[in-house]
């Protein structure tokens, strides 16, 4: 177990590098000057020349590439382009908004998914069963930009229960959450359906269900935490999808967390904060494979890590 | 044949080739179901105050912010996305299925270095290298589908990777090579049938997941570009308009809710049918 877990450490540190070395070279192929960006139009060639060399934007492509990487490794990112900060605090500063967004629609997907998967099991072939079905159908494909601005019109701009953009209270966080949860519930009702199906074939609910058990019982005893472990386990993968979600999330309802941060930064091309949070999200992705890689000895103790 | 039947026996999967139908009809006679040209600013197309149409009898579904006929621009729109989610998904899925089966077929060093490269890729978070790379290159409808297909063919790999190993460990596969079976005999006749299931599953649900991903391209204003007429596009140029114009954003809005839901569907359906282990699960 403890060799699993330093192979896997370090596999991740490789995957990592990788990801460095792919994003920074994407990024050196962009069409723009960063030097001529940050001096501004007016500014001299003189101006333009200090600034490149002060950056060592003059380097060769490797010189500039192993800076950055060792610098990285001391837990510098650099300083934004343009916001003269450094990536790091920009990062940290704006990381509690996006974590706090991603936990409340991890909360939403599993209430909305679970729920929905347990009835639509239950009651399986029902119209009930149908119905919720399309419903989560509709769920997994729906843009999220769609779903964000269908909210705000219905719930902010029409009903007016919820402000129409921001951050701060409890009521700036439901909707983003919402938008941002509602294709995760698609999918989680979709295997939460699927998994109890699977659990209330085995033998041993048969066994329950003959010895006279009220039918409740049964489901929410014995069949339910069978069932769950293994739609609990795959929350480590939804990071990913997180991290691609809160970028529009966040830009439509003007949430300020990381997703907003990198895609002002992408419109700006600001190249030190593009870097610096694809490095981080590649992190949270890694770790949540992980995470989720770990947990599944635990859900089913017949799988063993190698 | 009778898989066509076999879907049409299922209502949602027939709902859903219904709507791919439809969809495929417009692209395709997009020049003669359209009242009007896509790209023409209608000189009453807008009130006098300058605000876009409601719905009415000459422009059907309204004009947008620029006076264009909304319903022509939708129709046309539909040609937009049926290319890139077919043209992406294909891209994606090739590639996807050719490093899948190399690595799982060669196994070795060039496996082992197939693999980690798409362990390395599935680490980036799709939309935001979709992002770069579409920041990198001047998005045309064409390099749009190219980046796209670049997010996309991991999964695709990584699926076709593990069942390319489990069907090579097989004891017929097995005695097919202690017989001397060739290798390229092994893999045509013996190995791909079996995946092709699989394919055919991912070359129908990824193309819903390509057509989310274009309009949400398109929708940040880094995918397909005005004035070529893309649902997610239509949505960026008139979201200003969502309070006073809702129709604006939520009719094409759900036409891609709809394209993708077709398309799911008769994916999820398709996968019920091919995949044998699945049978009498639902």
């Amino acid at each position: 177990m403890t060799g699993y877990i330093i192979r896997r450490f370090i596999q991740a540190f490789l995957i990592l590098l990788g990801v460095s070395f792919i994003t920074f070279v994407l990024l050196y192929l962009v069409p723009a000057d960063p030097a001529r960006q940050i001096a501004g139009r007016s500014a001299t060639a003189q101006t333009v020349a200090n600034i490149r060399e002060q950056l060592g934007l003059n380097l060769p492509f490797y010189e500039q590439y192993w800076r950055y990487l060792i610098n990285l490794l001391q837990g510098d990112f650099g300083r934004s382009y343009l916001q003269k900060t450094q990536v790091g605090e920009l990062i940290a500063s704006r990381l509690p908004a996006s974590l706090l967004l991603m936990a409340a629609a991890i909360v939403t997907e599993l209430v909305f998914g679970l729920a929905i998967g347990i009835i639509a099991a239950v009651r399986r072939n029902s119209i009930l069963d149908r119905t919720l079905m399309v419903i989560s159908f509709i769920g997994v494909s729906t843009p999220q930009f769609v779903v964000g601005i269908l909210m705000l019109y219905l719930f902010a701009v029409k009903l007016a229960w919820f402000p129409i953009g921001g951050y701060g209270t409890f009521q700036h966080l439901i909707l983003p959450s919402l938008t941002l949860g509602v294709l995760g519930a698609g999918w989680y009702s979709r295997m939460m359906r699927s998994s109890l199906i699977d659990v209330l074939n085995q033998d041993y609910v048969r066994t329950a269900s003959a010895k006279g058990m009220p039918r409740l019982r049964v489901i929410f005893r014995h069949a339910l935490p069978n069932a769950l472990l293994p739609v609990i386990a795959m929350i480590g993968i939804d990071i990913g999808f997180f991290m691609s979600g809160i970028v529009v999330v966040e830009s439509v309802f003007g949430w300020p967390g990381i997703g907003q941060l990198a895609w002002q930064a992408i419109q700006r091309i600001d190249i030190p904060i593009i870097m610096g949070v694809t490095l981080v999200s590649a992190c949270a992705i890694v770790l949540g494979n992980l995470l989720a890689d770990l947990i599944a000895p635990f859900v089913d103790p017949r799988i063993k890590l190698k | 044949m009778s898989l066509l039947l076999q879907i049409i026996a299922r209502p949602s999967a027939a709902f859903g080739l219904f709507i791919v139908m439809l969809a495929i009809i417009f692209a395709v006679f997009a020049p003669w179901l359209t009242p009007f040209p896509p790209e023409l600013q209608m000189f009453d197309g807008l009130t006098i105050e300058g605000a876009p149409l409601p719905p009415g009898d000459v422009y059907w579904l309204g004009t947008d912010l620029l006076g264009r006929d909304l319903f022509s621009r939708l129709v046309y729109g539909a040609q937009t996305s049926l290319i890139i989610g077919i043209v992406a998904n294909g891209v994606a899925v090739s590639l996807g299925a050719l490093v899948g089966v190399t690595a799982g077929f060669l196994r070795g060093w060039v496996g082992t270095i197939l693999m980690r490269f798409t362990d390395l890729m599935m680490a980036f978070p799709a939309l935001l290298l979709a992002i770069v790379l579409a920041a990198l290159f001047k998005p045309s409808l064409w390099i749009v589908a190219l980046v796209i297909a670049m997010v996309n063919w991991v999964q695709v790999a990584r699926v076709i990777y593990i069942q390319t190993v489990s069907i090579s460990e097989r004891d017929f596969i097995m005695a097919e090579r202690s017989i001397g079976v060739s290798a390229r005999r092994i893999l045509f006749r013996h190995i791909l049938p079996h995946l092709f299931p699989t394919l055919v599953v991912w070359a129908t649900l990824g193309i819903a997941t390509t057509v989310l991903l274009e309009a949400t391209l398109s929708y940040l204003g880094i995918g397909v570009q005005p004035p070529t007429p893309s649902w997610g596009n239509i949505i960026n140029e008139n979201q200003t308009y969502f309070t006073s114009a809702p129709w604006l954003v939520f009719i094409p809005g759900g036409a891609i809710v709809l394209l993708a839901l077709g398309f799911n569907l008769v994916g999820d359906a398709l996968r019920d049918i091919l995949d044998p282990t699945l049978k009498g699960r639902s």
